[in-house]
């Protein structure tokens, strides 16, 4: 299955590793009563070919019924137990020292914030989360427009946000790498394009990619930087997009500030290259049909200097 | 033909031409209407899903973009379970379930006619809806705020409500008709520990309809309220809750799966009882079965809510009912296991479709048992593995053992016999596609694909198993066109079937095939669960009920003793009209309110004229027939 960043059967987190081994006890104990049902049917039948098998007595036959019930009685209440106890488990995950982000739920997109007791020191990003890998991370989980779901398969089972609720899913990332997560939860038009990734680094990495991202946008360094500033301030980027450093501050669409660090565009439909770039804002409907993000109508000249002075946020 | 057929048959003949066609209230012309027009919306719900299967064939496929994908996913879903599914499981109770109790005709009869009006014009407002490109696209649950007024654009969302108000009073029409029949119109002798296992489990489902449909039609009601009059019952700003939907819509949803499932366990009943030639192994026990699950089916809705946060001690509560309901399925499983048990088995292709639950629908429960556990469904919630569980559940356990009571029921129906040898053929091959299909999506949903997305990235590596499904998408719609094949070639020209084709035990095979306008002559009386094997010579008859008018002898509840006669309905235009007039009500107040103030004063006209009086019956009459001794033939009376 591709390189399995997307899979609930490649846990690399204690949660989805817990819920994995749920699976494959579920499995094994499904598949031997499975089997052993339709080895009884088989053998039902099978008799009937002999001329000289009869009907069984009653007796006999409410006696073999019985059983199989209280078998499967016994079965489904180890099951039980069996969900219980991972559920009990799961929930134990320590939160202490844990790290804490606020997840929102756009259509179609993720807006991520890294929380922190100063607000100077809270960094927005989108659609990317970098998390440190084997401390524990809390993520609190809302909803700004519909009901969308936060699900990475590698690491945890989906959790929902809801508009008018705050949701939290605590977990921990046990192997360094990317893994892809995707909204579960049907969101309108574009609910299939609404992936999102996790990079999980060693904590050293992790802590220096966010003091980066506490930074603001550098001041454009050239004339061409400068008139792709003017852009975002004087034309419509302004009105949706936040640079931090410069004077565009919206709060509909995804936190430019570091833009050009992001591996994917509108939330993981393409890849962050600077043509890809040029055609997404040349013609969002085309690459993502009913995205929020219009059409801006710009000039060649403008639509250049724009993508260069993006790919400066870094 | 004696006299008193040719009486009867006069009698309850539905009149003639056009206007005799729309005035019918035979329960059998109905039936076969419900019947015939679940089916065509079983053929659109199922060209739907041929569509989405090749737009899924490949990774970012064009072939339809999102609009049209999420409108169709919605539209497959909704026609599914509301257009074909429950209207279908009911449409066998409508017809055979009369004849099942030996009763001369359905209770309710106009009632009826207007349930089945007022579902046929709902369905075909929906498909103009869709045509026109208003079609739903909020999917067939229809959750807030997406189906709200701030995100659901458009009338695309009332459209939805809309279809559910036509639907749920049609199935609710029916579901009263059924159990009055049930109650009321059984042949004496036939209690309630008598009655065959189909009917009792047309009763349950009945009841699982009263109590399910009322919560989903408040849903739509407040829904189609925040749209269109700006209430605020789900906008979380003004103390409304999007939570408060799901727990009404799942309330309904839940049980309405086991709507779709309990009568197709009764179909099972029947056919193994029928193709190895013996009582059902635990009549009773299955009874109870189908009870249980009915009881037990409502209280497990939450757990298509796991995902949304609620309190963990609560939620494992409904995790245990969830694997609850495992058990009465299972008693059932093992009664049948024993029903075939060294049995001489004929394998005729309703047979087939009867083995064929075993092998499919116990993956779908065994997965079902994993989607009740609270860890494990926040993985696979919402990804193709339930989308595999829930088609495993639903055609395995549902729409197989229907196809094969088609096949069982055709000879009754039409006079005629399926061919066996494209029987078969069909069967094979949606057997063989309906694997191909679903069971690769198990897969994909553990792998990470979520549901409802209209296309997916080729580095997902995803590919091969939708194409492998898609393959088998392909394979059942080729299986499908041949069994409809079948029965178009067979309706013509297949052998005469006569009463009792399959030597079949129940007393809807006493009778001719197709049955006459009257059922039976004369009213049959049953002393048993199996009344056609149990060889009695000296079975009492029903007599003194009344050829020259409908007159319709009334049991008691419990043990079918006689109780009075009754005179039935005729055939009535009304049901028609005002079926009519409410599809202008329903319609209009998509668009305003006043269409319900508007639209209730042609309703009114239409209920008079339904509830006119006819002349020639007066109280006192009747009266003086009661006191001239004019009472139920039977001595059981008292």
């Amino acid at each position: 299955m591709g390189q399995a960043i997307q899979s609930a059967l490649n846990p690399t987190g204690i949660q989805a590793a817990r819920i994995s081994d749920l699976y494959w006890l579920m499995f094994w104990t499904s598949t031997v009563v499975y089997v052993a049902v339709l080895i009884a049917l088989t053998v039902a039948i099978w008799r009937g070919r002999r001329s000289d098998a009869g009907e069984p007595s009653r007796a006999t036959a409410a006696k073999w019924v019985t059983a199989a019930t209280a078998i499967s009685i016994v079965t489904l209440i180890g099951l039980l137990f069996a969900s219980v106890a991972t559920g009990r488990a799961m929930g134990s995950l320590s939160t202490e020292n844990a790290l804490g982000i606020e997840v929102v739920g756009y259509q179609w997109w993720w807006s991520v914030k890294y929380k922190n007791p100063t607000p100077s020191l809270e960094v927005t990003t989108a659609n990317e989360l970098h998390v440190p890998v084997g401390r524990p991370i809390a993520i609190s989980l809302k909803a700004f427009d519909v009901i969308h779901s936060f699900w990475v398969p590698n690491l945890h089972g989906k959790v929902d946000l809801i508009p008018g609720r705050e949701n939290l899913i605590t977990l921990q990332v046990d192997r360094a790498g990317v893994y892809r997560g995707q909204c579960a939860e049907y969101c309108g038009l574009q609910h299939a394009h609404m992936a999102f990734n996790i990079i999980a680094e060693e904590s050293d990495a992790f802590e220096r990619w966010l003091t980066a991202q506490r930074t603001p946008a550098p001041p454009p360094s050239s004339p061409e930087l400068t008139s792709g500033l003017a852009v975002v301030e004087r034309g419509p980027c302004q009105m949706c997009h936040t640079i931090r450093g410069t004077t565009a501050g919206g709060r509909f669409g995804p936190d430019l500030t570091h833009v050009a660090t992001r591996s994917t565009l509108a939330s993981g439909t393409v890849p962050n290259t600077p043509d890809a770039l040029t055609s997404w804002i040349k013609d969002p409907q085309h690459i993502k049909p009913g995205t929020k993000m219009p059409s801006t109508g710009l000039s060649e000249q403008e639509l250049q200097a724009l993508v260069a002075y993006l790919q400066t946020l870094k | 033909m004696s006299a008193e057929t040719d009486q009867l048959a006069a009698t309850w003949q539905d009149p003639p031409g056009l206007l005799g066609w729309f005035s019918a209230v035979d329960h059998k012309t109905i039936g076969i209407r419900f019947i015939v027009t679940a089916f065509g919306f079983f053929i659109l719900g199922g060209l739907e899903a041929a569509t989405m299967r090749l737009q899924l064939a490949r990774p970012d496929n064009g072939l339809i973009g999102p609009d049209l994908y999420n409108q169709i996913f919605t539209m497959h879903g909704t026609t599914m379970m509301f257009l074909f599914a429950v209207p279908l499981v009911l449409a066998f109770g409508v017809y055979f379930v009369p004849l099942m109790v030996g009763a001369r005709a359905m209770a309710l009869p106009r009632l009826l006619a207007f349930g089945y009006w007022i579902y046929l014009f709902g369905g075909i407002f929906l498909y103009v809806m869709f045509a026109l490109n208003i079609g739903p696209d909020q999917g067939w649950f229809s959750y807030v705020p997406l189906a709200g007024p701030e995100y659901g654009i458009g009338k695309r969302a009332d459209v939805w409500a809309q279809l559910i108000t036509f639907t749920e009073v049609s199935g609710l029409i029916v579901a009263i008709c059924l159990v009055t029949t049930i109650f009321k119109l059984r042949a004496p002798g036939m209690s309630l520990n008598r009655i065959p296992l189909f009917v009792w489990s047309e009763l349950v489902t009945s009841f699982m309809v009263i109590f399910a449909m009322p919560s989903v039609m408040i849903a739509s009601t407040t829904l189609i309220l925040d749209r269109l009059v700006g209430t605020h019952f789900y906008n979380p700003a003004d103390g409304g809750d999007p939570i408060l939907w799901q727990h009404l819509f799942w309330f309904f949803g839940h049980p309405e799966v086991y709507i779709i499932f309990l009568p197709a366990q009764g179909i099972m009943s029947m056919l193994l009882s029928t193709f190895s030639h013996r009582p059902v192994f635990g009549h009773q026990a299955l009874m109870l079965s189908l009870t249980a699950t009915a009881f037990i089916g409502f209280g497990v809705w939450v757990h298509h809510m796991f995902a949304t946060g609620l309190p963990q001690l609560g939620i494992s509560f409904f995790t245990a009912a969830s694997i609850m309901i495992v058990i009465p399925t299972g008693v059932q499983i093992f009664c049948w296991i024993a029903t075939l048990w060294g049995a001489r088995i004929r394998y005729d292709t309703p047979m087939l479709y009867a083995l064929a639950f075993f092998v499919i629908f116990i993956i779908g429960g065994l997965t079902g048992v994993m989607l009740a556990s609270v860890p494990l469904d926040l993985q696979v919630h919402d990804t193709f593995f339930v989308v595999a569980h829930l088609h495993y559940v639903l055609i395995g356990g549902s729409v197989f053992p229907l196809l094969g009571g088609f096949h069982y029921w055709f000879p009754k129906m039409t006079g005629r016999m399926l061919s066996e040898r494209l029987g078969k053929i069909a069967f094979a091959l949606l057997f063989i596609g309906f694997n191909l299909t679903f069971f690769p999506q198990h897969v994909l949903g553990l792998h990470g694909m979520p549901r409802r997305v209209y296309t997916y990235p080729e580095n997902m590596g995803w590919g091969t198993l939708n194409l492998l499904a898609s393959t088998g998408a392909v394979t059942m719609f080729i299986a499908l066109c041949i069994y409809l094949a079948n029965v178009i070639i067979s309706r013509r020209s297949g052998a005469i079937a006569g009463e009792n084709p399959w030597d079949a035990p129940t007393l809807e095979w006493t009778t001719s095939s197709p049955p006459p306008a009257y059922n039976f002559s004369p009213l049959p009386t049953v002393t048993g669960t199996d009344p056609v094997w149990e060889h009695t010579d000296e079975v009492p008859i029903v007599v003194g009920v009344a050829s020259e008018c409908r007159e319709v002898l009334v049991t008691h509840v419990m043990d079918a003793e006689p109780d009075h006669k009754k005179e039935w309905p005729e055939p009535s235009i009304w049901p028609l009209w005002t079926a009519l007039v409410i599809t202008g009500l329903f319609i209009g107040s998509i668009f305003t309110p006043w269409a319900v103030v508007v639209g209730a004063i042609p309703a009114t006209f239409a209920m008079v004229g339904w509830f006119w009086p006819k002349r020639g019956q007066s109280p006192e009459a009747l009266i003086r027939r009661l006191e001239a001794g004019d009472h139920p033939p039977l001595e059981q009376v008292l």
